[in-house]
């Protein structure tokens, strides 16, 4: 094996600082809260304590699962949708699906409220119109609404890009082998573009399951997940710990979440962006 | 071969992309049922997309596809009674051996005991028994290639569509399977339509072969038609190796050229009228000076095993002659050419196109050769979008 040259090995030291600075004292830190309590001391308390917030647990991976349905529901025939248009056609809708991305989610979270709000103008357009005002904010719809909106583009675009990678030649041998074009797509599509299917349902259910300003802007209060348990527990010096253990348990379920998903993908699942 | 029914007829197919890019210029063709016919030219001539309209993946601007008596426009390609094997074979990749094989009978909701015996025995046809669980990635291009062609086959097509299905193998491969290929024909008497850039291949495993240059078809006839009567200089040129001159037929039976009246075996032109001359390398005589009907110098000898190649001056057009005997460089030699090495063409747009021997480089040929086909594709791609 070729040594490894000083620049090389150089070049790599800001980003070894970074992740030992920024990913593994962290992740040790959350590890060391979980396992103590206020004073330093060693305890299991934090995590048994935790089914206490059980039902918080399911109230989000619920939420989180139904915005990814929706978004994979939405998501997949936009993606085939744009894949099959002009080149031309298809660089300018990729760019306004990602224009939203280039603001900030608070942002866009709070348009969303602005949309909403009792008083906002949807509900000045249905008083208008007559149907009335709707109560929108605080709604459970509202949750997944905005988390369909601000995580949509993450299930479009590694599904676009799977699709569009497509050999076209494929697409004609299957219509040259009797299918129809539904079964086309039933039948070579969406099997080859399922990694894509993959990384899109993880990037958007691992937002989903953690968010915390969306549950608040637009839930109005009336839903605590587990997003925003964990960041009331970090507002307090005294239940750090307990936030901590929260954390923790909340990595696992989503790594054991991604590995289960990875298993779906064909040989051993590479993830695209 | 003249009484069979004809299976797929093109009438007047004109093909545009756009408004004025003419890729299939008013083509008339009829193939016969269980033919085996070549559509030969180099890329952009129209070849692959005349393949492409008898599959179904594209409607010709013009013109009508019939097949078996019957119009095909607008028929779908999974309605049509013909299968396609690609170029680089679009096997599927998230399938196996077997089910790649298996595909289309799935389709067809096959009952699964028939798919297995079905598959089975393509295995065995195309020598790839013990291959059924492998993942097609891992196989070889000759193994690919025999995958695509029972995935085709399967489905007891009519016709069978392939496109470029031997330019993706290396030489000896490549040779293998022309062989395996005329052999699967004859067993399975089915219609082969093959599109090759590659003269040598429609050659040898053709019963018709289809000339096409500029979107047009320049010459339909058995590979010895071909060879020894082609139509023009573009067709003289492309099969074969030729030398090309420019000549005037004095009279019936009287052909000059090169500053020489010869006796040829060809008449019915006006009298004095200019025409092309076709003196394949193979049918030149190289004779004692004094005894040589033209005398030139070589330039340049070949060893190419079988023969030599020469190049030689004659009065500035360069010759190439194909000969067993050494001639050294720079030496003089004569030229005897007998009557019926001599055939005479009309003339036509490609006349005085194709130049002599003096820039000629073998390699240069099918380096550019594989390059234009690429572009073509793309570019045909790009098109349809």
């Amino acid at each position: 094996m070729k040594k490894r040259s000083f620049l090389d090995t150089f070049a790599a030291i800001p980003h070894i600082v970074w992740v030992i600075l920024f990913i593994i004292a962290p992740l040790v830190f959350v590890v060391f809260f979980a396992f103590t309590d206020t004073y330093g001391n060693f305890t299991f308390d934090n995590i048994s304590m935790l089914s206490s917030y059980a039902h918080i647990f399911v109230l989000s991976i619920c939420f989180a699962l139904i915005a990814t349905v929706i978004c994979l529901l939405i998501g997949y025939p936009l993606a085939f949708f744009i894949s099959q248009c002009k080149p031309s056609t298809q660089k300018v809708i990729i760019v306004l699906l990602m224009l939203p991305m280039w603001i900030s989610l608070l942002i866009r979270t709070y348009s969303l409220m602005a949309l909403l709000d009792n008083g906002g103008l949807l509900n000045s357009l249905f008083e208008v119109i007559g149907i009335g005002r709707v109560k929108m904010i605080g709604t459970s719809g509202a949750v997944i609404l905005g988390m369909v909106y601000d995580f949509l583009p993450y299930m479009v675009l590694p599904i676009y890009t799977s699709i569009s990678k497509l050999d076209p030649k494929l697409l004609e041998a299957a219509s040259d082998l009797g299918c129809s074009n539904f079964k086309t797509i039933t039948k070579v599509v969406l099997p080859l573009s399922a990694p894509g299917v993959v990384s899109g349902i993880t990037m958007v259910f691992v937002p989903s399951i953690s968010t915390f300003y969306i549950s608040q802007k637009l839930g109005g209060g009336s839903f605590d997940l587990i997003g925003d348990t964990i960041e009331r527990q970090f507002q307090n010096v005294s239940t750090y710990n307990v936030g901590a253990a929260i954390s923790l348990v909340m990595m696992i379920l989503i790594l054991i979440s991604v590995a289960i998903m990875n298993k779906f993908s064909d040989d051993g699942g590479e993830i695209i962006v | 071969m003249e009484n069979k029914k004809n299976i797929i007829e093109l009438k007047n197919i004109t093909v545009r992309f756009g408004d004025n890019d003419t890729v299939l210029d008013n083509i008339n063709l009829s193939i016969g049922d269980g033919e085996f016919v070549t559509l030969l030219g180099a890329s952009g001539c129209g070849k692959t997309t005349t393949l492409r309209l008898i599959a179904g993946f594209l409607e010709p601007t013009e013109g009508e596809v019939f097949f078996d008596s019957k119009n095909m426009s607008g028929v779908p390609p999974y309605k049509r009674e013909v299968n396609t094997i690609f170029q680089r074979y679009a096997l599927f990749p998230h399938l196996n051996v077997f089910e790649n094989i298996a595909f289309g009978l799935r389709v067809k909701k096959v009952k699964e005991k028939e798919i297995v015996e079905k598959v089975q025995s393509m295995l065995e046809l195309v020598n790839l028994k013990g291959f059924e669980k492998r993942q097609v990635g891992n196989l070889s291009g000759g193994q690919q290639q025999r995958v695509a062609i029972a995935r085709a086959l399967i489905n007891d097509p009519k016709v069978l569509l392939l496109d470029e299905p031997l330019a993706a193998l290396d030489l000896k491969l490549r040779k293998d399977m022309q062989n395996e290929l005329k052999a699967l024909h004859d067993r399975t008497g089915i219609t082969f339509i093959f599109v090759t850039h590659d003269q040598e291949e429609a050659l040898s495993m053709s019963d018709t072969i289809v000339v096409m240059a500029d979107g047009k078809i320049q010459q339909i006839g058995t590979p010895t038609d071909i060879y020894n009567e082609p139509v023009n200089a573009f067709v003289a040129d492309f099969i074969g190796e030729s030398n090309i001159l420019d000549g005037i037929m004095v009279a019936d039976y009287k052909a000059k050229f090169a500053g020489h009246t010869f006796e040829c075996l060809d008449k019915g032109f006006e009298p004095n009228e200019p025409v092309d001359i076709v003196v394949r390398p193979e049918d030149v005589d190289i004779v004692p000076v004094e005894k040589g009907m033209l005398k030139g110098t070589v330039t340049s000898v070949t060893f190419k095993g079988v023969h030599y190649e020469i190049i030689v001056d004659i009065q500035g057009f360069k010759w190439m002659i194909q000969t067993t005997d050494y001639c050294a460089p720079d030496s003089v030699i004569g030229l005897f050419i007998e009557p019926d090495a001599i055939h005479v063409m009309k003339k036509s747009i490609y006349s005085g196109l194709i130049g002599d021997y003096s820039s000629y480089s073998e390699e240069f040929d099918e380096l550019s050769i594989v390059d234009e086909d690429e572009k073509e594709e793309t570019i045909e791609e790009a098109k349809e979008v």
